[in-house]
C-alpha cells in the first residue's frame, strides 16, 4: 500500500524535469518569468520553478547549492561568485536602465540632472530617499551611485529611508510619503501599469552611463555542488541566448515599452 | 558549518557589542508591542467585562464574532490597516502610515480579541455568589467591575500574556503599516524577515534568539508579579 502510494507521488513529482533557478524581484515583479516558462517548458519539456529575491540572497543560494542557476544582475558581484568556483558559464541576456523617480511637483529640483549632481541636490534638500536596503542588484548600484555622490548614507536616518523590502513596495512607500527613490526600469513601467492615472510619481533622472543594468544567467558548479542539476541548466542558458527568445524577451512590453533588451553575446 | 551554532554565537555577539541596529529594532518592539498591549487592556477589559457578565440580546454572536476574530491572520489586519491609513485611503491624511503609531493601531486589532474573549471568560467563571453579596453592599456596576477584574487577576495575566506573545512575535502588520524602515520602523521580526531575504541566514537566527531572549525577561518579571499577588 505504502510503496504505491510513494510509487504514485514519486512518479507524479517526477514526471518532468525541472529547474530551480533563484533570481531578482525584478524579472518576477514585471512579469517576464510568468512570460517565459511556459514557453520553455514547451520548447524543451522542463518545468522552470523559480524563487524571486534579491541578487545577494540569490547569490547566497546558489552558494549554498539550493538552486541550478541564476538570473540576476550584478555583474561585479557575479565575477566574485564565479571566482568562488560555486559559479560557471556565466552568459548576458539581457539589460535595461536604472531610472530616478520622485514625486512629480518634485520638490528637490532635480530633474534631468547627472545621478550625482542630482542625488547631492537630494540630500542638501533633505528630500525623503527611499533605499531598498537589502543587498539586492538594485541596492548594490544605488549605492555606487551614492559613492559617486560622495555622499555619506550611513550617517543619514532622517531623510535617509532603508525599507528593506522589494523594489514596488519601495516605489509604493516613496509615493505615499513623496519622496525619491531609484529603481530599474522593467519594475518602474509595471508600477505605472499598475497605477495607472493615480500615479503621482515621474521619471527625473535617466540616461546616464552609470545606470546600465545588465542580467545574465549563471549555472552552479556541480562540482561544488553534487545535487545540482547542470544539464538542465545548460538547456536554459542555450534557450534563453537562442535569437529566437532574445526577440520573444524584446516582444514582452507594457504600455507598448519594452521592459528588457537582449543583448545576449555581445 | 552549522548554521544555528553560528547564529547562536552571533546572538551573544550582537547583544555584548551593543549593534546600533540591533538595539534599534528591540527598543521599538518592545515600544510599540507594550502600547499596544496597554492600550488593548484598557479598552479590552472593561468590553471583556460586560461581555462576560451581562446577559444581552445577541450576545452569543458578539461572542462567536469575537472568537472568530481571534483567527483573523496579522497579514490580512496589516492589509485592512494598510487600505485605512494609505493616501488613497480614509484616514490618509493624518499621515500616519510607516510609523511606530500606524504598527500600535493594526496590533490593536490583534491584540482586543484575544484580551475580550479571555476576559469574558474569566468573567463568567467567578464564583456568582461574589455578585450577590457586592450586590447586597450596594456597589455600582464600577465597583463590580474592578473587584471582579481584581478577583479573576491570576486568569487575566495569562489572557495578557497570551496577547503579548500574538503581539511581540507578529510580522504581517509591521511590516505592511511600519515599513520595515530602519531605525524607525523597523522590529526584530521585521529584520529577520530582512536578514533573511539578504541570505544572512545566521544574522537571522541570532535575532530569533534575541526575541526569545526578551520574551524570557518578560515572562520572568510576570510570574514574580503573580508570586507577589499570591503572597
Amino acid at each position: 500500500m505504502t510503496a504505491s502510494v510513494s510509487m504514485v507521488l514519486s512518479t507524479s513529482l517526477m514526471a518532468k524535469d525541472s529547474l530551480m533557478m533563484a533570481t531578482t524581484t525584478s524579472t518576477d515583479n514585471t512579469g517576464l518569468l510568468d512570460y517565459l516558462a511556459p514557453k520553455f517548458e514547451k520548447d524543451t519539456g522542463t518545468t522552470l520553478k523559480w524563487v524571486a529575491t534579491g541578487t545577494g540572497k540569490a547569490l547566497k543560494m546558489g552558494g549554498n547549492c539550493d538552486v541550478d542557476i541564476l538570473f540576476v544582475h550584478a555583474p561585479a558581484s557575479e565575477k566574485k561568485f564565479l571566482e568562488t568556483g560555486f559559479g560557471v558559464d556565466r552568459q548576458q541576456v539581457m539589460y535595461n536602465d536604472f531610472v530616478i523617480v520622485g514625486p512629480k511637483k518634485d520638490p528637490a529640483m532635480v530633474n534631468g540632472m547627472t545621478p550625482s549632481d542630482a542625488l547631492q541636490k537630494i540630500k542638501s534638500n533633505k528630500s525623503n530617499f527611499f533605499s531598498r536596503g537589502d543587498n539586492s542588484g538594485t541596492n548594490k548600484k544605488e549605492l555606487s551611485l551614492w559613492k559617486n555622490a560622495k555622499v555619506d548614507t550611513e550617517a543619514e536616518s532622517s531623510w535617509y529611508v532603508q525599507t528593506g523590502q522589494g523594489m514596488l513596495r519601495t516605489i509604493n512607500m516613496a509615493h505615499e510619503k513623496g519622496g525619491y527613490t531609484m529603481t530599474d526600469r522593467g519594475t518602474w513601467i509595471k508600477y505605472m501599469s499598475q497605477t495607472g492615472d493615480k500615479n503621482t510619481m515621474k521619471v527625473v533622472v535617466e540616461g546616464d552611463k552609470t545606470l546600465f543594468n545588465q542580467y545574465s544567467v549563471v549555472t552552479i558548479n556541480k562540482e561544488k555542488c553534487s545535487n545540482v542539476k547542470p544539464e538542465l541548466a545548460k538547456k536554459f542558458t542555450n534557450w534563453v541566448v537562442s535569437p529566437a527568445t532574445q526577440q520573444t524577451i524584446a516582444d514582452f512590453r507594457l504600455l507598448g515599452q519594452a521592459l528588457f533588451i537582449p543583448n545576449a553575446g555581445k | 558549518m552549522n548554521l544555528f551554532t553560528d547564529g547562536f554565537h552571533e546572538a551573544i555577539q550582537l547583544l555584548v557589542s551593543g549593534n546600533e541596529s540591533v538595539y534599534s529594532a528591540i527598543t521599538t518592539t518592545i515600544t510599540v508591542s507594550s502600547w499596544s498591549l496597554l492600550i488593548s487592556l484598557i479598552i479590552g477589559l472593561p468590553l471583556g467585562f460586560a461581555l462576560g457578565y451581562y446577559n444581552f440580546f445577541g450576545k452569543a454572536v458578539v461572542r462567536t464574532i469575537v472568537d472568530t476574530l481571534l483567527a483573523l491572520p496579522t497579514v490580512v489586519i496589516g492589509l485592512i490597516a494598510y487600505t485605512m491609513l494609505s493616501q488613497a485611503g480614509p484616514f490618509g491624511e493624518y499621515n500616519l502610515l510607516f510609523s511606530q503609531q500606524a504598527i500600535i493601531i493594526g496590533q490593536i486589532v490583534l491584540g482586543l480579541p484575544i484580551i475580550i474573549a479571555l476576559t469574558a471568560t474569566q468573567v463568567e467563571q467567578v464564583d456568582k455568589r461574589l455578585y450577590t453579596s457586592l450586590k447586597g453592599m450596594g456597589a455600582n456596576s464600577y465597583q463590580i467591575l474592578i473587584a471582579t477584574l481584581v478577583e479573576a487577576r491570576f486568569g487575566l495575566m495569562t489572557a495578557a500574556m497570551t496577547a503579548y506573545g500574538r503581539i511581540i512575535t507578529e510580522i504581517g502588520i509591521s511590516m505592511m503599516v511600519g515599513g520595515n524602515i530602519k531605525y524607525h520602523t523597523r522590529t526584530v521580526t521585521t529584520a529577520i524577515a530582512l536578514e533573511t531575504g539578504k541570505g544572512e541566514f545566521v544574522t537571522g537566527i541570532a535575532l530569533g534568539l534575541v526575541l526569545f531572549a526578551v520574551a524570557l525577561i518578560v515572562n520572568i518579571a510576570l510570574s514574580q508579579l503573580k508570586r507577589k499577588w499570591t503572597q
